[in-house]
């Protein structure tokens, strides 16, 4: 690893302002779970490191009448114990849940899962699937962007140089509303994912008629993707096991994922996409 | 704080000593360990947080000491596999897996122990699912996974034995 120049902000403005002055010298470091990995293989070398974890009061998980807030710097372990979470949106504590070890549970925070923007990035298709949204902050004031538009390419974001991210927002769920995110990887469902595929869908409890739904996949696609296509099958029909089937076979056509992945070819994560969101598809719409 | 350019001294709180140690920005916990306190007990595998062979405690919680920056925890409270020893007595857990004959080369033991001491504190009844599911982290290549379950059930009925009596 190469030498470089520390700071520890104890503000949001005092880090962005660290950003915009050292721009493209400069990484901001929160868990190090990914950067520490990539510096030490020399894929990155700032010469400037602004570590944002000591900026008090970033690391929140708070309920409101608007849905859930969680601040950038909440950790992955954070998110798999709060009771409230599990309770009120157990998607993303399930999420945690399987993700990493303990140890890298214990540091790794969700603002950097969501701004290393690899396309496998666990947490960023649960999200999608609530209509989360990303708050942004640089030293010309704030914006907040929905995560279905957050993520530019692999390892690209939104953010510009000097910004922040530093919370997550996610609307109330809807009543008689589920979601899961599946994960489908290799040895045990801490890996990183092969493929993942989040459903949240909407039901008309009486009738089973799918009111509303949203499916995203991850590791698929440069980006976390929808699959509009897939939610269009499904949404406003009565569900049907050949409803679901045929819903399953348009996600797994929309993704497109790039051959020569270490991890499976373009045509088996298709077929897994088909076979996960069937699998996902069952569990909420049951 | 200052910006941090070159080496600087900073406290260090390891196994209850403070330690005052020049770092510079770029060394991990864990070179510091090793190198400069010469605490050796705590293993470099890879390098990159997938094995768990450098295993700590900061303020408790397990971290992986080769993706943490000693700079970044100056003042807090660390603890390696040889603190884990009161009073020339070794904790149950290194005890138990002595007696289950829970290691082979040995090198993934100081991480697997240092995470089940974790472990335990949140869990101190856990099911051997559990266990598996806390340990799964740390890689053992010589693959003695079964015994090193069976120290981590004993360790936690010992230390709930020694609570009551
Ligand atoms: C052994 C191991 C297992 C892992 N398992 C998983 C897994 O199962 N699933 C998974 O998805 N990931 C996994 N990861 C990857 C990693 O742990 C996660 O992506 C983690 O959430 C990254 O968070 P961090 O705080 O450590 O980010 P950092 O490494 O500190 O930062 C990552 C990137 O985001 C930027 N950044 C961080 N915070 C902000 C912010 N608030 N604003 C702007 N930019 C920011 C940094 O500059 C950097 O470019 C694993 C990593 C390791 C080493």
């Amino acid at each position: 690893m190469r030498d470089f120049v520390y700071f520890e902000p104890k503000t949001i403005s005092e880090a962005a302002s660290l950003l915009a002055r050292y721009k493209d010298e400069a990484k901001v470091i929160a868990g190090g779970t990914d950067l520490l990995v990539d510096m030490k293989h020399d894929r990155l070398q700032p010469k400037y490191l602004i570590n944002i974890k000591a900026i008090p009061g970033l690391d929140y998980i708070n309920f409101d009448s608007e849905g859930l807030r969680i601040g950038a710097l909440a950790t992955i372990r954070a998110l798999e114990k709060s009771a409230e979470l599990q309770q009120k949106y157990p998607i993303i504590s399930q999420t945690a849940h399987h993700f990493g070890s303990i140890a890298i549970r214990n540091v790794a925070t969700i603002g950097g899962n969501l701004c290393h923007a690899v396309p496998s990035a666990d947490t960023a298709p649960g999200l999608i699937g609530l209509s989360a949204s990303a708050r942004i902050m640089g030293n010309d004031g704030d914006r907040v962007v929905p995560l279905d538009y957050f993520f530019t390419g692999s390892g690209k974001t939104v953010l510009k140089t000097g910004e922040l991210l530093v919370e997550i927002q996610v609307p109330p769920m809807p009543a008689n509303t589920r979601g899961v995110y599946l994960k489908y990887a290799i040895r045990s469902k801490s890996d990183l994912p092969v493929v993942g595929v989040a459903v949240v869908a909407t039901m008309e409890p009486k009738q089973g008629l799918c009111r509303d739904i949203k499916i995203a996949l991850g590791n698929v696609a440069p980006t976390p993707i929808r699959a509009c296509f897939a939610e269009e099958v499904i949404r406003g029909q009565q569900v049907t096991p050949a409803l679901i089937e045929k819903c399953a076979q348009a996600a797994a056509d929309e993704a497109h994922p790039r051959p020569g992945s270490i991890r499976a070819s373009p045509e088996y994560k298709k077929a897994m996409v088909k076979v996960f969101t069937r699998k996902a598809l069952e569990e909420v719409l049951a | 704080m200052r910006p941090v350019k070159d080496k600087q001294f900073i406290h260090l709180t390891v196994n209850g000593e403070t330690y005052d140690v020049p770092v510079k920005p770029k060394d991990t916990l864990l070179d510091i360990l090793r190198d400069k306190l010469g605490l050796t007990g705590t293993k470099e595998g890879c390098d990159t947080g997938k094995c768990g062979a450098c295993t700590v405690l900061v303020d408790g919680q397990a971290v992986r000491s080769c993706l943490t920056l000693a700079i970044s925890v100056r003042g807090r409270i660390i603890t390696t596999i040889e603190g884990l020893v009161e009073d020339k007595e070794l904790h149950p857990l290194q005890q138990a897996f002595i007696e289950h004959g829970a290691l082979q080369c040995g090198y993934c033991t100081p991480g697997m122990i240092m995470t089940a001491r974790a472990f335990l504190d949140e869990n101190p009844t856990p099911t051997e699912e559990e266990i598996k599911e806390a340990i799964s982290g740390n890689i053992c290549r010589c693959t003695g996974y079964s015994s090193i379950v069976e120290a981590i059930q004993a360790a936690a009925k010992q230390i709930a034995n020694e609570a009551h009596s």
